[in-house]
């Protein structure tokens, strides 16, 4: 097995994501099948190769400071579940 | 007036406005008309303006030089619109309105386009059949009950069945390639940083690209022509020149070399797949162009990478879905990291669950070196092949998919078999270049068979005249479904 019904939790965990148990067994299932096949990378020796992040290569892109307009506060908040005076509100985080 | 106005290509509505031999209101109208007799069996909307929202802005007249002016345009429902809802196919964005528009939507509006509605998807592009869609399944206008192909399957269902003039959808692996083909219509897939992304919601950000879906080659160059430039909005798009794509469209093959990848003539390719793009090679070279045979020898490894670097990217973007500033959230959670859980085990269906799981895995301690570091590693290798056939060639031309489109439900539960049917063309996003696909035949069931044609980093002209010297001299693009 590449992965365990451990192993998942713990990414469900990592990724905020409730699983029930019944979609723990299918991932672990799918996610094992998937991962023995990506094992194929390995048949590959890459020791010397560099890692593409982006193809084509840009540099740091800088502007410069200015102040511009952005989307007013009312619009900002208007797509939040919940606000409250302006701001955005949770549940209790402690 | 007796002629029918929703098949009419962009270039054939557009001259025709020009001319005044029809109006934009006309146009519209006939196109909503066609939408409302047809979405009840393709269902590639998720949203469709009303006909006074989708009226041009009489306002705010558009040059009359532009080409897009009053042209009725279908947007995949993953490019943000001001204040139009934008979902993504999912549960968690079903509320969502932006409140602001895309870089290209702002192109487009800066021509007179007129935007008709927001196509199906699979969830936030996540698939290659619009199956993983919250809002239900698009279907195949040659075949209703045939999927469309995805992710822009709604895109290219709309195009298809003239329920919009053309369409614009991404592509990330192939996700407007793919559909175009299993469609019979035009999809081309930009170079990466051709088109600014800025407004794409975001699934992999070194692989996504928008570009249009279309019914000829030639609208393809007027929809790329309108978006495709530098954005300072979005730092990686290229600030390289943009060429008069319609100028290119000479017909003209002689002195172009065609490179054929052996190895996209994969095991268990449906044969009049085979057949159909063997035929077109015949045809480009009878026609002037010579043929190399060339090798793309990491080819086998493409789907392995691809799905480390996409699920990887996509685990971190999609890390913004936690119901806090916008979108759905769950409700009776009593703590934040509760509420978290619950909107995402609630708000992401299981395709989107699987590769944010797939890539919160090959990011997470102790596995990064094994998984994403080797993933990017491999994809130098597949990137250094095209270089190298590119070195013998103008183009490389392929199937589009190695299969006609699948049946509704036939790989929902086989994810790998769905991964693996994007073969042809997940290479491409991996090495950044352009790629089209046209149409080159029917299956004996009636299905359409796409046609791929591929450049170097920004050669969309050389790809767009290839692609259009084959489609005058064929019929192909011109076959409509009957619905």
């Amino acid at each position: 097995m590449k992965i365990s019904r451990n192993e998942v939790e713990h990414v469900a965990d990592l990724a905020r994501l409730e699983l029930s148990g019944e979609e723990v067994d299918q991932f672990t299932g799918q996610l094992d099948a998937i991962l023995s096949y990506i094992d194929k990378l390995n048949e590959l020796d890459t020791a010397d190769v560099e890692p593409t992040a982006h193809v084509i290569h840009v540099g740091n892109v800088i502007r410069e400071d200015r102040v511009c307009d952005s989307i007013p506060l009312k619009e900002t908040l208007s797509n939040a579940p919940e606000t409250d005076e302006g701001f955005f509100k949770v549940p209790k985080i402690i | 007036m007796t002629m029918k106005l929703h098949p009419l290509t962009l270039h054939q509505a557009s001259e025709m406005l020009q001319k005044g031999e029809m109006t934009s209101e006309e146009l519209c109208r006939a196109v909503l008309r066609r939408i409302e007799a047809v979405e009840p069996k393709i269902h590639s909307y998720v949203t469709v303006m009303e006909k006074d929202e989708s009226a041009p802005d009489s306002g705010n007249a558009p040059s009359n030089d532009s080409l897009l002016a009053g042209i009725p345009l279908a947007v995949k429902d993953n490019i943000v619109t001001l204040g139009i809802r934008t979902t993504c196919a999912s549960r968690i964005l079903s509320n969502f309105v932006p409140p602001y528009d895309a870089t290209v939507i702002s192109r487009l509006k800066e021509k007179g386009a007129v935007l008709l509605g927001k196509t199906n998807l699979d969830e936030f592009a996540m698939g290659s059949s619009t199956e993983t869609s919250a809002v239900g399944t698009t279907r195949n206008p040659w075949n209703l009950a045939c999927i469309p192909g995805g992710s822009s399957g709604g895109s290219a269902a709309a195009v298809a069945a003239d329920a919009c003039i053309a369409a614009l959808g991404s592509d990330t692996g192939g996700s407007i390639r793919q559909p175009a083909a299993h469609c019979g219509v035009v999809g081309l897939k930009p170079t990466y940083g051709r088109v600014s992304r800025f407004g794409l919601v975001a699934f992999a950000s070194s692989l996504d690209q928008i570009g249009p879906l279309t019914k000829d080659v030639e609208d393809a160059a007027l929809l790329l022509q309108v978006i495709a430039g530098y954005d300072p909005k979005d730092s990686t798009s290229l600030d390289v020149p943009v060429p008069d794509y319609r100028a290119a469209l000479t017909g003209e093959l002689s002195g172009k070399t065609v490179g054929v990848p052996k190895e996209y003539f994969v095991e268990g390719m449906q044969p009049e797949v085979e057949a159909a793009v063997r035929e077109a090679l015949a045809f480009l070279e009878k026609e002037g162009a010579t043929i190399v045979e060339v090798s793309l020898p990491h080819t086998e490894y493409a789907v392995a990478t691809y799905y480390i670097l996409a699920t990887a990217e996509a685990s971190s973007n999609l890390a913004r879905y936690d119901g806090v500033k916008y979108g759905y959230r769950a409700e009776g959670a009593e703590e934040l990291i509760e509420m978290y859980r619950k909107t995402r085990a609630e708000g992401f269906g299981k395709e989107v669950k699987r590769r944010i799981m797939l890539g919160t895995y090959a990011l997470s301690s102790g596995y990064y070196d094994a998984y994403y570091r080797k993933a990017q590693q491999v994809r130098t290798l597949i990137r250094q092949d095209f270089d190298r056939a590119f070195e013998k060639c103008d183009v490389l031309v392929t199937p589009t998919s190695p299969t006609t489109a699948f049946r509704i439900g036939e790989k929902v539960d086989d994810p790998l078999q769905m991964y693996l049917s994007d073969i042809l063309t997940l290479a491409v996003n991996l090495a950044g270049i352009p790629g089209i696909s046209i149409p080159c035949g029917f299956d004996d069931s009636g299905l359409p068979i796409g046609l791929q044609v591929l450049g170097k980093h920004f050669e969309e002209a050389t790809i767009l005249n290839v692609a259009y010297a084959y489609e005058q001299r064929t019929d192909w693009h011109k076959m409509r479904p009957a619905l």
